[in-house]
């Protein structure tokens, strides 16, 4: 649960800094007209890269809990068996890599509003995805064909829930790039600030994904 | 105040957010049904958390009957009972109190006191409410399914939970875990939406710690349940695997019912860390929006700001935070070593200290005011009360050498019950009484009110103390009689009736605010706008029932806390949030 405990920390340390910011020298109680010393504290961020930040916490907090009830279980009662993680992991971990490189390189383009260099990176990137959500499940097909079921090993067991789980949440991802790439196709009438702030939030997400990708990944090679 | 009507010269333009396009819905499915309009989600959660609450009281009733009166109903066999606590447990505290007080109070209040138009995702907030209707829907599902729903008790333990010999062992459990993970799904959703709104879509001058303790109430708890449900959705994930592909994440070798299993080595100890980490946080998800909405009831009905204010918000902030660090006192019969028990009782006892001053501020609040024992009002004292006795046991099963000989006896019930099924509740009737009329446009009846807030206030009561009692003797909690037991004195089955007997008094006593709330939608006396002479901004709005947008072509401004009431000088006792601080008497000192 350390693992938990020193992310929960972290973001409860977040809260209380930017609590303090906002409560210290403030006299709630004394009433202001505008412009006099009423301090405009909001967010100059538009509300949808927020909410995305918000629940990218939501999925750490998840992810923090299945390592830490990972390494609880590896510690258990010596039935813990590390399974051979598949070479082909390697392959899918690049496809990843390369993935967000693209994405990037989309949200450059748009940033830049370069609009005619923004739909190819943006196809492949997502193409690059589907590539590997289909090796992940090539995978899981290989470790099968070995014998290494889920309900063997409480070291497959966890493999497989891992993997699943990054795996659909790079499908919700997926549906949010649909949109983005139907915004950038249809071209008409389309607003400019939509497609750049759709392609930024995929791009987030995707590094995100590609970052607890490569915690899990390491873990599991690790043990 | 002289003029509550603006002088137009004193707006300053444009919103801090800008202008949201509102959306309007083109038909009746649209309006009425999978609308996006926060205030119309609102009645839809509170409406069917509700709905899905009275399944659980009538559940409670029968459990009574069959404690009070064994055998009374024949068809009550131990699975049974056993199916009925579970189904209990797990609907007051998640699908009754988590989504009345967020997705009901909390859609509706929170775009109205920071003054904004609506959530800012409004689609994603109504695809929450259908989420979670599903997951009530499979829910109540599982009682109809072979084997009936599952009967494991609300923590859900396994192994027992999933091996033969409990009851919906098979189907109920598989449904219980699916209904879980789908209203995670679903308050996510939510929960996105209030944490966001609150942050980006406050009115101009609204600032941080001019909100409302409601707000920051509700706002702290959904972050709470943002990081502790996810802890939930493993443990329900690892289960379903275990119980459906045979995965042994939580299952040890083990032999049940003369048949061995083919489970090896987990760990059924994880799961129970897992649980309490969302399960105690889940504690204060439901306590939290209960001070904040208590705070403003005590504020506005004893025409008194609140006593310490940043006080207050920091004390929300600290309970939520040590709310993380202490689930493992939920376990300290789980055969843990000694001074991890030592750990989680020290914390546990510091978390007093910030909901001790909470206490301290509301009676100081009280103190001298002009209390006005309105229905609401009755109702936040009567929690203060019940919040202080139910918390001082908590001082007894906080420490792990008293918890020990206490643990799974009728104490604990009279402890949790207490301080997170009465008080919450008390807090949740107050905040019906007291928000009706924003809802409705007419004020709920008050004599009726007072009526249901006498039968209930004192009718817990008479329940919940005498368990205390039962506790100290050693009747143990869950068992679905108790006759036969040489150490359970007669006295005590006498107190056992006496306490269904109560139970079904209170339990009838709910249908009038039933028949209260149905009755003064058609013939309530008319409220007007502000009833209760608050300052917040909802009770500001153009028309009441709010409009589609809230506030009318310009959002408001806020110029003040929520807070001033009584104050020096003021023509009338309240000022609104939103009265420029020129328009007060000049007289005034501040």
């Amino acid at each position: 649960m350390l693992i938990s405990l020193i992310f929960l920390g972290s973001i409860m340390a977040v809260v209380a800094w930017w609590l303090v910011k906002q409560s210290l020298n403030t006299q709630p109680w004394v009433s202001e007209p505008h412009g006099e010393g009423t301090s405009e504290e909001s967010f100059s961020y538009p509300a949808h890269k927020v909410g995305l930040w918000v629940f990218l916490g939501v999925v750490s907090s998840l992810f923090c809990l299945i390592i830490s009830a990972y390494s609880i279980r590896m510690a258990g009662l010596g039935d813990w068996r590390p399974l051979p993680e598949p070479p082909l992991l390697w392959l899918n971990t690049g496809l990843l890599v390369l993935s967000s490189v693209f994405m990037q390189r989309a949200h450059r383009a748009a940033s830049r509003n370069e609009l005619d260099r923004l739909a190819s990176p943006l196809l492949i990137g997502g193409a690059l995805a589907i590539a590997f959500i289909v090796g992940q499940l090539a995978a899981w097909y290989q470790l099968g064909e070995m014998g290494y079921f889920a309900s063997a090993n409480p070291a497959n067991a966890f493999f497989y829930m891992i993997t699943g789980l990054h795996g659909l949440h790079m499908l919700g991802g997926l549906v949010a790039w649909r949109r983005a790439v139907a915004r950038v196709v249809s071209k008409k009438g389309m607003d400019i600030s939509d497609v750049r702030t759709s392609v930024e939030l995929c791009t987030t997400y995707w590094h995100f994904l590609l970052l607890i990708w490569l915690i899990l990944f390491g873990l599991m090679l690790a043990t | 105040m002289s003029s509550v009507t603006h002088d137009e010269t004193t707006f300053v333009p444009a919103a801090e957010t800008g202008e949201m396009e509102l959306y309007h819905a083109k038909t009746w499915l649209g309006k009425y049904v999978f609308c996006q309009d926060a205030k119309v989600i609102a009645v839809q959660y509170a409406a069917t958390a509700i709905g899905i609450g009275l399944v659980a009281l009538v559940l409670s009733m029968m459990m009574r009957l069959q404690l009070g009166f064994p055998g009374a109903l024949a068809f009550i066999t131990p699975e049974v009972y056993m199916q009925m606590v579970t189904m209990h447990g797990m609907i007051m505290v998640i699908y009754l109190l988590t989504a009345l007080f967020l997705g009901g109070f909390g859609n509706f209040l929170i775009p109205l006191m920071v003054g904004a138009r609506d959530m800012v995702f409004p689609w994603a907030n109504m695809l929450s409410f259908w989420i979670y209707f599903v997951a009530v829907l499979i829910l109540v599902a599982s009682f109809f399914v072979p084997g009936g729903p599952t009967g494991s008790g609300w923590t859900l333990y396994p192994p027992q939970s999933i091996l033969p010999g409990t009851p919906g062992s098979e189907w109920g459990i598989i449904l219980m875990l699916v209904s879980l993970a789908l209203f995670i799904v679903g308050f996510t959703m939510g929960g996105l939406n209030y944490v966001v709104t609150v942050l980006q879509a406050r009115a101009r001058g609204m600032t941080l710690m001019r909100m409302p303790l409601t707000i920051w109430g509700i706002f702290m708890a959904t972050v709470l349940a943002l990081l502790a449900f996810p802890a939930l959705l493993v443990s329900v994930i690892m289960m379903l695997l275990d119980q459906t592909i045979g995965t042994s994440f939580f299952m040890p070798a083990i032999a049940a019912m003369g048949a061995e299993h083919d489970y090896d080595g987990g760990s059924p100890i994880l799961f129970q860390h897992l649980f309490w980490f969302f399960g105690h946080p889940e504690v204060y998800i439901v306590a939290l929006p209960a001070f904040g909405i208590v705070s403003d009831l005590i504020s506005v009905h004893a025409r008194k700001n609140i006593f310490g204010y940043r006080m207050m918000v920091w004390a929300i902030v600290v309970i939520g935070a040590l709310s993380f660090v202490v689930w493992a006192h939920h376990m300290y019969v789980s055969g843990m070593n000694p001074y991890f028990g030592f750990f989680f009782a020290t914390t546990t006892l510091i978390i007093a200290v910030p909901t001790a001053l909470k206490v301290y501020n509301w009676v100081l609040t009280l103190w001298r005011g002009n209390i006005h024992l309105t229905v609401p009002m009755l109702f936040a004292i009567g929690f203060v009360f019940t919040f202080i006795n139910g918390g001082l046991t908590g001082l007894f099963l906080g420490n792990a050498a008293v918890d020990v000989p206490l643990s799974d006896t009728y104490f604990v019930i009279a402890h949790f019950h207490m301080v997170m099924g009465v008080s919450p509740i008390l807090v949740v009737f107050g905040a019906i009484y007291h928000w009706y009329p924003k809802v409705t446009g007419r004020m709920l009846n008050e004599p009726l009110g007072k009526l249901h807030f006498w039968f209930t206030f004192l009718g817990t009561y008479a329940i919940y103390f005498p368990m205390h009692y039962l506790g100290f003797l050693g009747m143990p909690r869950r068992y679905y009689t108790s006759g036969g037991t040489d150490f359970i004195p007669d006295s005590a089955h006498a107190l056992n009736t006496q306490i269904s007997i109560a139970a079904f008094i209170v339990g009838a006593a709910q249908l009038l605010i039933l028949v209260n709330i149905v009755w003064s939608y058609y013939k309530g006396k008319e409220s007007g706008g502000n009833p209760w002479k608050a300052t917040t901004l909802e009770w500001q709005t153009p028309t009441t029932p709010a409009g589609h947008g809230n506030f009318g072509p310009e959002l408001p401004l806020v110029y003040r806390w929520a807070y001033d009431y009584s104050v020096p000088g003021a023509k009338e006792d309240f000022i609104p949030q939103n009265v420029p601080p020129r328009d007060e008497p000049a007289t005034q000192g501040e």
